[in-house]
């Protein structure tokens, strides 16, 4: 098992190699650098240009090096000094900005995570079990909608819904009273009463497909002969089908979270940029348009290493499901 | 039971005991039946995939016929009237002396200002009937910039007076017109992104089939760190770079290449594992013992049996397509106006202020991109049902 | 009891008159019918089926596939699959003096869960998959004794540990914390075994429980099996389509076809004196391959320099570095093997499974490329050519003059060519024939393979899988091979359609110059089909002779263990049972 765990691991530095060659692409694609627009804007608002200095910001940042030598200065400050570079826009370390952010994404994946799961399971052994009743066809129909309505179009629906109907404003993660307010029970319960629209909106696609794909699985093990061993052993209907093909059916669903999670991360991008959460998202956009390109790049490239934690958490999981792939 | 023998009486039954429920026929028919004959006999029973299938050839048809289809130009604003609500069409008109007569219409408008906040909001009057008529003359066009015309569908017959079946935004343009023509720009989109997957994931997924070793791990780690990268926020990032120096065309084959890059990997997966498990097939090797080469193994054996399913995993790809781009273009980071999407539509409709006052700018571009992608989502799971008609 | 069908009326032979009162069923089956509601028609799988079962005795129910017999058994229990449907009939169990009607039970009733398991105990066929494969052995079987025997959690482990000590797997104390991947086809099959009888049913239904495995093993299973009914006293009901098994261990045998049991009496009757037609159908395809080659054509061999000749011929898998620098485990599929065939011979290469013997086949085409060892091909005399030194180009001449028959005939044929796009393929590819030569080709070769000329433009999907062989015959024919290496040729197809494919072989054998090397895991099939049979075993041939002396007096001990598990299809004759075992 801890071979196994250390396969992965290592199987990973490839990976996250490839993501930091990603990033730093980002980083890198803008034309020209954000001096050469800060020059720009100062001369044109009639500042003085100070050549020297402006060679000196170019060295600390190294704009002229070759372009490996700065990929090379880029990612050994991240991984020896956890520096990601200087936000220009913010005028501040990188570091300083994205934690809190990425905290945010971060809670919202797990929380959207569990409301995946708790949604699709029973919903996917039930359609599997029950198929062709009149339930199984309107879950499947809801989740055909469920995949077909973007994130930002159900959160902008859901919005209007709540704002016209219910007379609230949806949006943030907490009311304003709260903002600033250390935590207590009512900053809780404030913050879970929240809560649950992002949650919602981000999981609904992704519950969709599990539903769908825990259904096939779930389906085509129903008809597996170790089901009729079971039910020859004279055990009750519901622990023949929860104890064995659940059991079995669940690895794919366990494994989903190599590919739900990008996808939850990347729902929360957008959806916390309609309804204004205090997530990576919406620092990230405006990080982009800006050219602010270290805070943009360091969002994605943590982004992605999120979404590899996942992963290897999954594998593991798998691994303590099944002991074929323990054993491999 | 010891002695006892029994037997049922001699005579040979030809087939297993069988009530039919329905008629079989055609039997003669199935068995000079190709592969695309199955396929389809086995897609056309799918009702709903049928269905979806007409419903996306209509968008495609909207989306040739937009300037015809139309009732005025997409960008023309008229600041009298913004965010004037969609009006419905009525059919008979009283006149004054009772008598009821055909003549299809809509209501004008009628401006209240709300005294509290100053703020014109338009009303349907009763009173006002602006007669509308089909195939009438309106803003002149060039077809597919090749016919004169001026006849569109539906329109005013006094074109100076306002028809507004689906609303306006906030400079008073036609959501209607605007509407259709973006139905060209976002389904288009779906089509070439997707026809760039392909050619991505083919020639890189034949370059990791064709060259193996290193050349095909280095082309799978790199399907899988761009699997696992998020979408959006990579799709941001590199829509972020485009220069806003660059004229709508550009944007709009550069949003498709970037919309593709991320969605060939799939694709490519897709086709690669499909592929090696078609070459250790018994009728492949079955194939190369009878003499093929190579090039014949994979176009006349491999391919066949490859096509149907490609064609399902590329429909099932364009709803991602339609959706990422309408997602960018939501954002204001995608296609940005004059070109009208449903995207750039839905940036319109992007604070909860402007939806309610005018909800008829989210639920129409909304509902276009749901029921385009619901079409694609069903078609194309027809489609991969009955790719192998073969499977039992 | 409703007759479901108009198709003839059972007539027994000494209605229930005849019936032995002294006896006393542990289960009957009276009239039972049961349909498949399917979406264009209604299948009746089980047609006015009745036959009872004693403790102690083994009835066999036999018929080849798609016949009912599985579905019969799991009616006993009351598990059939969702649009099956038991329509008429009793199923009268009676265990303790009082008499049950399995049929009238409420589904999923206690009385219901009760009886699966604790009254009747079931294995079945797939060794692979008919246990769980994420839980332990020991786990799935305690899980029976708590449920039926109200045993704490120690008891029905030591309880569980005796069973595999019963069941014969060696060292039960480790074994039972394992999983079912760690355990060959043969263990898993006892450890299936084990779990069936842990509440000492009254009943075992054994549905095909020996199918998938190797002969020995079958021995070893079907042995096991009659020693623990003899020792507990258990009715036995043995699902099959092997006459051979049902001689070595019937009592009574019912012969099911299309739904409904053609013929029932003890065995001694079914093999010497059967009634109905179809009954002796069924065992004249049997008993025919049994005896040898009938038509044996002892032709004189005049050429001593054969056709072929393996030389030393290896292949080694794995072995290479593995990731952490350790050596993986390298595996000789295939080691040392040298044989010749003679022009106008039929070799026969036997073995068990993972023994090497498909492996060589494909070692002969290079179709999987030989690690080692000589492969020499004479076409013509004097002529030699080194088949390991051929260039692409010459070993597709190769290839054309030795031919390849797959064993599965759906997966071999393209599905989305024709008939006639199928065999004409080979010819097409060689060139230097016109359309016209190429469609009397094909409609002559079909003619020979006995299928109509007029079928060239269907589909694969419009064919049996008997049809289907004979066009992969077409397709091998097509180029007039030499020799034809027959992989398995007839082992997806039932009894008396292989035998007809046999015949077909044979038959184009003699209006052919050609020689088959015909690789089998079935030792009958390969007696009726060969000259000489060399028999592998874990990559090595270990014995290479004539049919006949291989088949009656083998002289290696492994070939006298195979030999001896093959069941013999004469209840008089048994043979099985008492067979000779080799330690390896």
């Amino acid at each position: 098992m801890i071979r196994y765990i250390f396969k992965r691991l290592v199987y990973m530095i490839p990976t996250l190699f490839g993501m930091s060659l990603i990033a730093f692409l980002i980083i890198q694609l803008p034309p020209g650098d954000y001096l050469t627009s800060m020059i720009a804007s100062m001369t044109q608002s009639g500042q003085n240009v100070d050549p020297r200095q402006i060679a000196l910001l170019r060295e600390i940042y190294g704009f002229d090096d070759p372009i490996h030598v700065q990929y090379w200065k880029w990612i050994t400050g991240i991984v020896t000094r956890g520096d990601f570079g200087h936000s220009f826009e913010w005028n501040r370390p990188v570091s300083d900005l994205i934690w809190d952010r990425m905290g945010g994404t971060l809670t919202l994946s797990i929380a959207s995570l569990l409301f995946v799961w708790a949604v699709s399971i029973p919903i996917g052994i039930y359609s599997a079990v029950r198929r062709h009743s009149i339930s199984d066809h309107v879950f499947t129909f809801f989740g055909f909608l469920g995949l077909a309505i973007p994130n930002f179009i159900l959160a902008l629906t859901l919005m209007y819904v709540s704002y016209r109907f219910l007379g609230q404003s949806v949006g943030g993660l907490y009311s304003p009273e709260y903002v600033g307010a250390p935590m207590s029970w009512g900053k809780l319960l404030d913050f879970l009463a929240h809560l649950w629209i992002p949650v919602i909106v981000i999981g609904t696609a992704g519950t969709a497909k599990l539903i769908r794909i825990l259904r096939a699985n779930l389906t085509d093990e129903l008809h597996k002969p170790y089901v009729v061993t079971a039910r020859a052993k004279g055990l009750p209907e519901y622990k023949v089908v929860l104890k064995y093909p659940v059991r079995i059916a669940l690895n794919p669903v366990v494994s989903a979270i190599g590919w739900v999670l990008p996808e939850l991360v990347s729902g929360i991008t957008i959806t916390a940029i309609v309804l204004n959460l205090p997530t990576a998202g919406p620092l990230l956009l405006r990080a982009l348009i800006s050219q602010d390109m270290y805070l943009a790049g360091s969002f994605i490239l943590l982004m992605g290493v999120l979404t590899l934690v996942g992963m290897l958490i999954s594998d593991i999981l798998l691994a303590l499901l099944d002991p074929r792939i323990r054993f491999r | 039971m010891t002695a006892m023998h029994s037997t049922a009486q001699f005579h040979d039954e030809a087939g297993p005991a069988v009530t039919p429920l329905k008629p079989t026929g055609g039997r003669e028919e199935i068995a000079v039946a190709g592969q695309w004959t199955l396929i389809w006999h086995k897609f056309a029973r799918n009702k709903l995939a049928v269905f979806s299938a007409a419903i996306i050839v209509l968008l495609y048809l909207i989306a040739a016929f937009a300037e015809f289809l139309a009732p005025g130009d997409p960008s023309a604003s008229r600041p009298q009237y913004t965010y004037a609500p969609p009006q419905p069409i009525g059919w008979f008109v009283e006149s004054e002396d009772g008598e009821r007569r055909f003549q299809p219409h809509v209501k004008g408008y009628t401006v209240e200002v709300d005294p509290a906040s100053y703020r014109r909001t338009f009303v349907p009057d009763d009173e006002q009937i602006v007669p509308i008529g089909f195939f009438v003359e309106g803003t002149p066009y060039r077809l597919w910039g090749l016919f004169e015309m001026n006849t569109h569908l539906i329109g005013a017959l006094d074109p100076t007076q306002p028809m507004y079946l689906l609303g306006t935004d906030r400079l008073g343009r036609d959501l209607l017109s605007r509407l259709i023509y973006g139905t060209r720009v976002s389904m288009s989109i779906g089509l070439v992104g997707v026809a760039m997957s392909l050619v991505l994931g083919i020639v890189l997924g034949s370059l990791s089939g064709y060259y193996g070793g290193w050349v095909d791990t280095s082309i799978q780690r790199l399907i899988e760190v761009v699997s696992a990268m998020p979408t959006i926020p990579l799709w941001l990032g590199l829509a972020a770079a485009i220069p806003l120096t660059w004229s709508p065309l550009q944007v709009y084959f550069i949003i498709t290449l970037i919309v593709s890059l991320l969605g060939w990997t799939g694709l490519a997966r897709e086709v690669r594992g499909r592929f090696f498990a078609l070459k250790t097939e018994d009728f492949v090797t079955a194939a190369r013992l009878d003499g093929s080469r190579e090039r014949r193994l994979i176009f006349r054996h491999i391919l066949p049996s490859l096509t149907s399913h490609i064609l399902a995993v590329v429909t099932l790809a364009i709803p991602t397509m339609i959706i990422a781009e309408t997602a960018l273009s939501f954002l204001g980071i995608g296609l940005k106006p004059p070109v009208v999407s449903w995207g750039v539509l839905l940036q319109d409709a992007q604070n909860i202020r402007t939806v309610s006052s005018a909800p008829w700018l989210l639920a129409w571009p909304a509902g276009a991109v749901v029921i385009a992608v619901l079409s694609f989502n069903f078609f194309g799971d027809g489609l991969r049902d009955a790719a192998d008609p073969y499977e039992s | 009891m409703t007759e479901v069908s108009a198709v003839g009326e059972i007539t027994r032979v000494g209605e229930t008159a005849q019936r032995p009162a002294s006896s006393d069923p542990v289960l009957s089956v009276e009239g039972l019918s049961l349909d498949f509601l399917l979406r264009r028609h209604i299948l009746h799988a089980v047609r006015n089926v009745s036959f009872t079962l004693e403790r102690g005795k083994t009835l066999c129910l036999v018929g080849e596939s798609g016949s009912g017999k599985s579905v019969t058994a799991r009616a006993l229990m009351r598990i059939v699959d969702k649009p099956g449907k038991i329509t008429g009939g009793k199923v009268v169990l009676n265990t303790d003096g009082n008499p049950v009607d399995v049929t009238a039970l409420p589904d999923g009733s206690k009385e219901i869960l009760k009886l699966r398991g604790g009254k009747i105990g079931l294995i079945f066929q797939e060794p692979m998959s008919s246990l769980s494969p994420v839980h332990t052995i020991g786990s799935q079987i305690i899980e029976v004794l708590r449920l039926h025997r109200a045993m704490s959690k120690k008891e029905a482990r030591a309880e569980t540990i005796e069973l595999l000590r019963q069941v014969e797997i060696s060292n039960p104390e480790e074994m039972i914390d394992r999983y079912t991947f760690e355990f060959s086809g043969g263990m898993r099959q006892r450890a299936m075994i084990a779990m069936a009888l842990a509440c000492d049913p009254d009943i075992l239904i054994a549905d095909e429980p020996t199918t998938a495995l190797d002969v020995t093993t079958q021995a070893d299973i079907l042995g096991l099996i009659k020693r623990l009914q003899t020792s507990r006293g258990m009715a036995l009901l043995l699902i099959t389509h092997d006459l051979g098994v049902v001689a070595e261990v019937a009592d009574e045998v019912a012969v099911m076809r299309y739904g409904r049991i053609v013929e029932m009496g003890d065995v001694d009757t079914i093999f010497h004196a059967p009634q109905h037609p179809y009954t002796k159908r069924l065992l004249a395809s049997t008993v025919k391959l049994e005896k040898g080659r009938a038509a044996s054509q002892s032709r004189p061999r005049a050429e001593t320099v054969p056709i072929l000749s393996v030389r030393d011929v290896t292949k080694v898998y794995g072995g290479a570095k593995e990731w952490f620098g350790k050596a993986a485990f390298a595996l000789k599929a295939v080691d040392s093997v040298s044989f010749d065939l003679h022009a106008g011979e039929n070799l026969g290469i036997v073995g068990e499974s993972g023994s090497g013997k498909t492996t060589l086949g494909r070692l002969i085409l290079r179709v999987t490329e030989p690690s080692e060892g000589a492969i020499i091909y004479r076409p013509e005399r004097g002529e030699e050519v080194d088949v390991r030194a051929l260039s692409k180009d010459k070993l597709r001449d190769f290839h054309r003059q030795v031919r390849l028959v797959f064993q599965d005939p759906f997966a071999s044929l393209n599905p989305r060519m024709t008939v006639k796009q199928v065999i004409a393929d080979p010819l097409v590819v060689s060139g230097g024939m016109t359309g016209k030569a190429i469609e009397e080709k094909v409609a002559h070769l079909l003619e020979l393979v006995g299928l109509d000329p007029l079928a060239m433009e269907r589909y694969p999907h419009a064919f049996s899988g008997g049809q289907r062989q004979r066009i992969g015959i077409a397709r091998a024919l097509a180029l007039d091979p030499k020799i034809i290496i027959a992989d398995e040729a007839t082992s997806a197809l039932d009894g008396s359609i292989r035998s007809q494919i046999l015949d077909l072989l044979l038959d184009i054998q003699r209006q052919l110059d050609l020689s088959y090397i015909f690789i089998s895991h079935d030792i009958s099939t390969v007696r009726y089909f060969c000259d000489r049979v060399a028999v592998m075993h874990k990559g090595k041939i270990v014995e290479l002779d004539t049919a006949e002396k291989i088949c009656t007096t083998p002289e290696e001990a492994y070939t006298k263990s195979l030999i001896s598990a093959v069941p013999s299809p004469d209840p008089r004759n048994k043979r099985m049972l008492h067979r000779h075992r080799f330690q390896a």
